[in-house]
């Protein structure tokens, strides 16, 4: 890991000095930078990271699930960040837990997360609380499960 | 069709919307999408995308197979533009692993893109072209699509399903005159360009389809993450080429594409001109690739030692069977690697856990974000102007499901 890289995006900077508690923790991998924000303060973070002049990250490039089952927090959302004006790239990180998972939709600050958390919600059974049509998208509205989860077997239950 | 709806009073109260559902079998949806209209008379109300009929659990398939084999399911994800996904997976892995690809195979690899991106826009406008009634240009940009096809045949064996790029360069050298066959090729298209140009441009019909229908502004397609052509079409100048460049391509001289107009008619224009400027990379590109040279990077363990070596020295032997039998681990960590594909940002989101499958890899891919602009592409507009928008978007339905 490039450890030298740690705190240098002018993103982390910006949202540290703007409020210390929606940084949890820094990942610095790769040249690739990622926030850990506690779910509580997500579309704050949102809201602010699309409103800052400096950063402007009006540009949702995609939203994703990792499921760390067993482990407790089990999923890990990570939403990928671009500045087309500043071009900037940051991924921010929510650790949810296994039962029950919900976090609050962000479809009012990028509309394009509309099919995003669709998918998230039908491959992972995630909940965006506030969401206009959360629906299954990619399976049968009648199927039953969540197939990305890690508990899902890849030949589906017989 | 029957699509008039007599408003009238009835006395059960005034005629309700007529719902009319398009696909998932329609040639002009391109695959099997399903669109629902709501139609008031012949004037879109709303339109309601209906995708998933060609879900194949690309990303699930994924997480048990060793990352080399992985690579033959991308060509599968987007089957119009195969070596691009091929790129952004390798990419990806490679960024993953940690290791550099030797200069010559970084240019191969774009060469060989930037053909992608011809095949994948010819298609788009033969068939775009056929679905608003103009049938010559797609006879026509078939042909040559065809040429380059039979450069994959040469270089990687396979038409489509190349599978040509692998983490750490390529399969095999290229055919020692396979430079002189591109270059029959693409010394033959300018003009072939050209002749679709007369055809289209300034032809009455095809304006009147296209301009001002499905108008798309700056804000909204950034609000709604549209990426590609039809971005630039809006007006933005973003290229993952230029913004975030990978696989060499600053030491390349190219534009950036835009049009204003926001409409069908200007992402005809940006993909015609996007054409042409991947002629230019090509030809720069192959004044750089030396005829002799490494094709892929040199890493024990991780990248397959050449077949003189594996016969000859017992570590080739060792890795050769170790490589293709357990794969190899790559640290613990994420990555996403993006690329700028003929549809728009080609993402790949990559998991590591240590272990020698990928613990989760998922593709980011232009065509199912682009397909939720649709309803705003469409709504208000008549019926036969849903076909221009499902047109304009190209959208693969292979990469839209997955």
């Amino acid at each position: 890991m490039e450890s030298q890289e740690i705190g240098k995006h002018a993103a982390l900077q910006k949202l540290r000095d703007w409020d210390n508690q929606a940084v949890a923790e820094v990942i610095e991998f790769r040249g690739e930078t990622t926030v850990v924000v506690p779910p509580q303060h997500l579309v704050r973070v949102a809201e602010y990271l699309v409103s800052e002049p400096s950063l402007r990250f009006t540009f949702l490039s995609d939203l994703t699930t990792v499921d760390r089952f067993p482990m407790e927090p089990r999923f890990e959302l990570n939403y990928h960040l671009l500045s087309i004006e500043r071009g900037l790239r940051l991924r921010l990180r929510l650790r949810l837990p296994g039962a029950e998972p919900a976090v609050a939709s962000v479809t009012g600050i990028w509309p394009t997360a509309n099919w995003h958390e669709r998918e998230n919600f039908d491959l992972f059974g995630i909940r965006f609380q506030g969401h206009p049509d959360l629906r299954r998208i990619l399976m049968p509205d009648e199927w039953e499960g969540h197939p990305l989860r890690k508990d899902y077997p890849v030949e589906g239950f017989r | 069709m029957t699509t008039k709806t007599t408003v009238i009073e009835t006395a059960a109260g005034p005629a309700q919307p007529m719902v009319l559902n398009m696909g998932p079998q329609h040639p002009s949806t391109h695959g099997v999408l399903r669109v629902v209209l709501e139609l008031d008379g012949e004037i879109v109300l709303t339109a309601k995308p209906d995708i998933g009929y060609l879900h194949t659990g690309i990303e699930k398939s994924c997480e048990s197979k060793t990352y080399s084999q992985c690579i033959t399911l991308t060509d599968r994800i987007d089957y119009l533009a195969p070596l691009s996904n091929n790129l952004g997976f390798c990419l990806a892995a490679e960024k993953l692993i940690g290791i550099e690809v030797p200069k010559r195979a970084q240019y191969i690899r774009v060469l060989l893109t930037e053909l992608t991106r011809i095949t994948s826009h010819l298609v788009w406008l033969g068939t775009h072209a056929i679905d608003l009634g103009a049938m010559t240009v797609f006879l026509y940009s078939f042909r040559e699509r065809e040429e380059i096809m039979k450069i994959y045949e040469y270089v990687s064996g396979q038409r489509m399903m190349t599978s040509y790029f692998r983490i750490g360069g390529l399969a095999l050298e290229p055919p020692p005159d396979w430079l002189e066959r591109v270059r029959r090729v693409i010394d033959a298209l300018p003009g072939h360009i050209d002749e679709y140009e007369t055809l289209l441009t300034q032809n009455r019909i095809w304006m009147a389809r296209t301009k001002g229908v499905g108008n798309l502004s700056a804000e909204d397609a950034i609000a709604l993450g549209v990426s590609g052509p039809l971005l630039r079409a809006s007006g933005v100048a973003y290229d993952i080429r230029k913004a975030f460049p990978y696989s060499s391509y600053e030491d390349f001289d190219f534009n950036v594409q835009t049009q204003t107009a926001g409409d069908c008619y200007a992402r005809y224009q940006v993909r015609v001109a996007e054409i042409r400027e991947s002629i230019k990379i090509v030809r720069q590109a192959m004044d750089k690739i030396t005829p002799e040279g490494p094709f892929r990077a040199e890493a024990p363990g991780i990248i397959p030692p050449s077949r003189e070596e594996m016969k000859t020295s017992i570590e080739g032997l060792i890795y050769h069977f170790k490589i293709f039998t357990e794969g190899f681990a790559p640290p613990p960590g994420e990555v996403y690697q993006c690329i700028e594909s003929p549809r728009g940002e080609l993402g790949v989101f990559m998991a590591s856990d240590g272990s020698a499958k990928p613990y989760r890899v998922k593709f980011r891919t232009p065509s199912f974000v682009n397909l939720q602009s649709l309803p705003k592409l469409c709504e208000g507009r008549l019926i036969a102007d849903v076909v221009a928008c499902i047109g304009t978007t190209d959208i693969v339905l292979g990469e839209v499901d997955r």
